[in-house]
């Protein structure tokens, strides 16, 4: 971690003032408390909602997932940014259950989520999207809404049979459900199968069903990838209003002006590991950020002296290992010139 | 046109008897695993087996009485669905398939062993048990009776009854679970399950007790069948009813509360229409003698619905009650 990534907090409070949403300060209070917060891998945040520790997990040799520390600010939107393969969706399956890491330990507000199935992460108020939506295409749109509402007697196999005992807390939900349509520009489809919808629209709708269940904390995974601009303006909205309910929002995405746009916090992996962590204005500055993307050497071919120098290098390594015990490196470097 | 009509009524007799019975409720049973739930059961006949096999060991082996047998053929089923459910229903849906169509054959061969023969009565299987349950008709079960043209004997009369009534019964049951939130949910789980464990519902559970239902059912089908022949025979339990179940689901409509009866009914009445048809035509000299005899009659039949199933795949792949809105959303 370079050391001049570590801000002072005018620093931060400054380049703050250019998002489009400064002039909207209340709103953003977790924005404003991680102001101060140095932009550290690992840092701790003032409010977290979710802490991850030494979280590993490992496909065979692969290290899918080794991150050692991180926080999530409560309220907050956090952005999940990283190459292709960086691990970002399989963080997103152990957080929610649906992967069980090596080791390591995580919690939600101080609950430890460690050996909990997907359903009771979910009943917790930990929602999440997918990446390839889910939109179960034989339900119609309302039925879709509907499964997402918790704690349903209907959904009892006994207090099924009884309409009596479930009718009325239906009657609550499918209102609950047209009022969260009519906000994702939905309702005029509730009666269709979910299967007919666009792209774009399985993406609001599969969102709009997470939020049936009254979340406190929203997972999604690519929410834009695959959704036209003017969808993508929308989606943006939605997402933000979920942070002005007081929900606090992890997402992954691609697309840096998103991310830029609406996340207060920024956490860039890559090969499994949390590189840098930041104000969204503090990563397109960070150099691991930028060797993470482009690779270390993106900028300049390598000169003559720059390949000798990585010759020697390598040559130094390889006699490093065959001599076995080494008493000082020096020695053997020169003892390889010769 | 005598002989026309006398197909008509015998295929009619058919459909309307417990064979018919049987088929429905193997079928409603299958209707909530594979139609609502998208459990891929392919031995729904082991669970008629261990209902039909309940009630002959219990009455006849044990003595005991033969509501009695219900229970135990009831229990046995559940246990069963238990057991196949425990290891594989958190896996794919193919290794529930695998386990199903290999304990469905496993326990027919079991049953018809020599080692089972003490219990089973082997391969020549157990009567004689069902005279507790004829004996509640309210009319003289040993005289036969003619309706429309067909000659049905008392019991034969008194088993078709009672189970067209449960058939109305569990066609209740069904209706009102789906239509229920827990209806849905189990049909989310058809779609995805993964999004619906995201959504907070413990899809495990929901798969066993789909198994567990569909399973009771079907044993209850088992039951219907063996009372109505009077017999119990492992043999009569081969797995291919188990297929035919399903053509019967798929005919009448997967996911719609009444497509495995009138599946039921129109597969039996085809099958035994083709039978007396052609075995009709061919006494008739009608179809000549070297093209088909009477004995390959009982092959054709089969041939013939297979045909009648394409045509219906191709036509109509809903089914006859089936959306078909909802079958081309896979198609897209």
């Amino acid at each position: 971690m370079p050391a001049e990534n570590t801000p002072t907090g005018a620093h931060a409070a400054s380049l703050g003032k250019g998002s489009p949403a400064g002039g909207r300060a209340p709103q953003r209070l977790a924005q404003a408390a991680l102001r101060d917060v140095p932009w550290e891998v690992g840092v701790a945040k003032p409010d977290p909602a979710i802490v991850v520790e030494n979280v590993t997990r490992t496909f065979g040799g692969l290290t899918a997932v080794s991150v050692d520390r991180l926080e999530v600010q409560r309220g907050g939107i956090t952005g999940l940014i990283g190459p292709n393969g960086a691990g970002k969706t399989t963080l997103f399956n152990l957080l929610t259950g649906f992967d069980q890491p090596n080791t390591g330990t995580w919690s939600f507000d101080g609950r430890p989520l460690g050996k909990l199935a997907p359903h009771q992460v979910a009943r917790l108020g930990v929602v999440r999207t997918f990446q390839l939506t889910k939109a179960l295409s034989r339900l119609t749109v309302l039925e879709n809404m509907l499964l997402g509402a918790q704690g349903q007697r209907g959904e009892s196999f006994l207090r099924a049979l009884v309409p009596g005992t479930w009718r009325s807390q239906e009657k609550a939900n499918t209102e609950k459900a047209l009022d969260l349509l009519r906000r994702f520009k939905l309702d005029a489809k509730k009666d269709e199968f979910a299967g007919t919808l666009s792209g774009g629209q399985r993406k609001l709708l599969e969102m709009a069903r997470a939020l049936m269940s009254d979340p406190q904390v929203v997972m999604l995974d690519e929410p834009m990838a695959g959704v036209n601009p003017a969808l993508t303006q929308s989606l943006l909205g939605h997402v933000k209003d979920l942070r002005e309910e007081g929900m606090t929002v992890i997402f992954v995405e691609h697309d840096m002006d998103v991310v830029r746009d609406i996340s207060d916090w920024v956490v860039v992996m890559a090969a499994g590991r949390v590189i840098a962590e930041g104000p969204p204005e503090s990563i397109s500055q960070n150099q691991a950020v930028v060797d993470a993307y482009l690779g270390a050497h993106h900028d300049a071919p390598l000169t003559v002296e720059e390949e000798d120098q990585v010759l020697a290098e390598a040559e130094r390594r390889i006699a490093h290992e065959e001599n076995g015990e080494v008493i000082d490196s020096d020695t053997t470097t020169r003892g390889e010139g010769r | 046109m005598g002989d026309l009509i006398n197909a008509l009524a015998v295929a009619g007799k058919s459909a309307l008897g417990f064979q018919a019975v049987f088929f429905a409720l193997l079928a409603i049973g299958l209707n909530v695993h594979f139609g609502y739930t998208g459990l891929l059961n392919f031995g729904q006949i082991g669970f008629a087996l261990l209902g039909g096999f309940g009630i002959a060991i219990s009455v006849s082996q044990w003595g005991l009485n033969f509501w009695v047998g219900v229970l135990v053929g009831l229990g046995a089923a559940v246990v069963l669905a238990l057991l196949l459910g425990l290891p594989t229903l958190r896996l794919r849906a193919d290794y529930l398939a695998i386990a199903t169509i290999a304990t469905a054959e496993g326990l027919r061969l079991l049953f018809r062993s020599v080692s089972a023969s003490g219990v089973t009565g082997g391969t020549r299987g157990l009567s004689a048990f069902n005279g507790d349950f004829v004996s509640l008709a309210p009319w003289d079960t040993g005289q036969r009776y003619s309706i429309l043209g067909t000659r049905w004997s008392g019991g034969e009369l008194w088993v078709a009854l009672v189970g067209w009534v449960l058939v109305a019964l569990l066609c209740l049951l069904v209706w009102l679970l789906v239509r229920s939130p827990w209806g849905r949910v189990l049909k989310a789980i058809r779609e995805d399950e993964d999004a619906v464990r995201a959504l907070g519902k413990n899809v495990y559970l929901y798969k066993m007790q789909s198994l567990v239902l569909g399973g009771v059912i079907g044993a209850l089908g088992g039951m219907v069948y063996v009372v109505g022949t009077g017999a119990a025979n492992p043999d009569q339990f081969q797995n291919a009813n188990t297929f035919l179940a399903y053509a019967v689901l798929i005919l009448g409509g997967a996911a719609r509360v009444l497509g495995p009866v009138v599946g039921a009914v129109i597969l039996l009445f085809v099958i035994q229409f083709a039978d007396t048809g052609l075995r009709a035509l061919i006494s008739n000299g009608i179809i000549p003698e070297g093209l088909l005899s009477a004995t390959d009659v009982a092959q054709i039949r089969f041939v013939l619905v297979g045909l009648g199933l394409m045509l219906l795949l191709v036509f109509r792949p809903q089914g006859i009650f089936g959306d078909r809105r909802e079958v081309m959303l896979d198609a897209r």
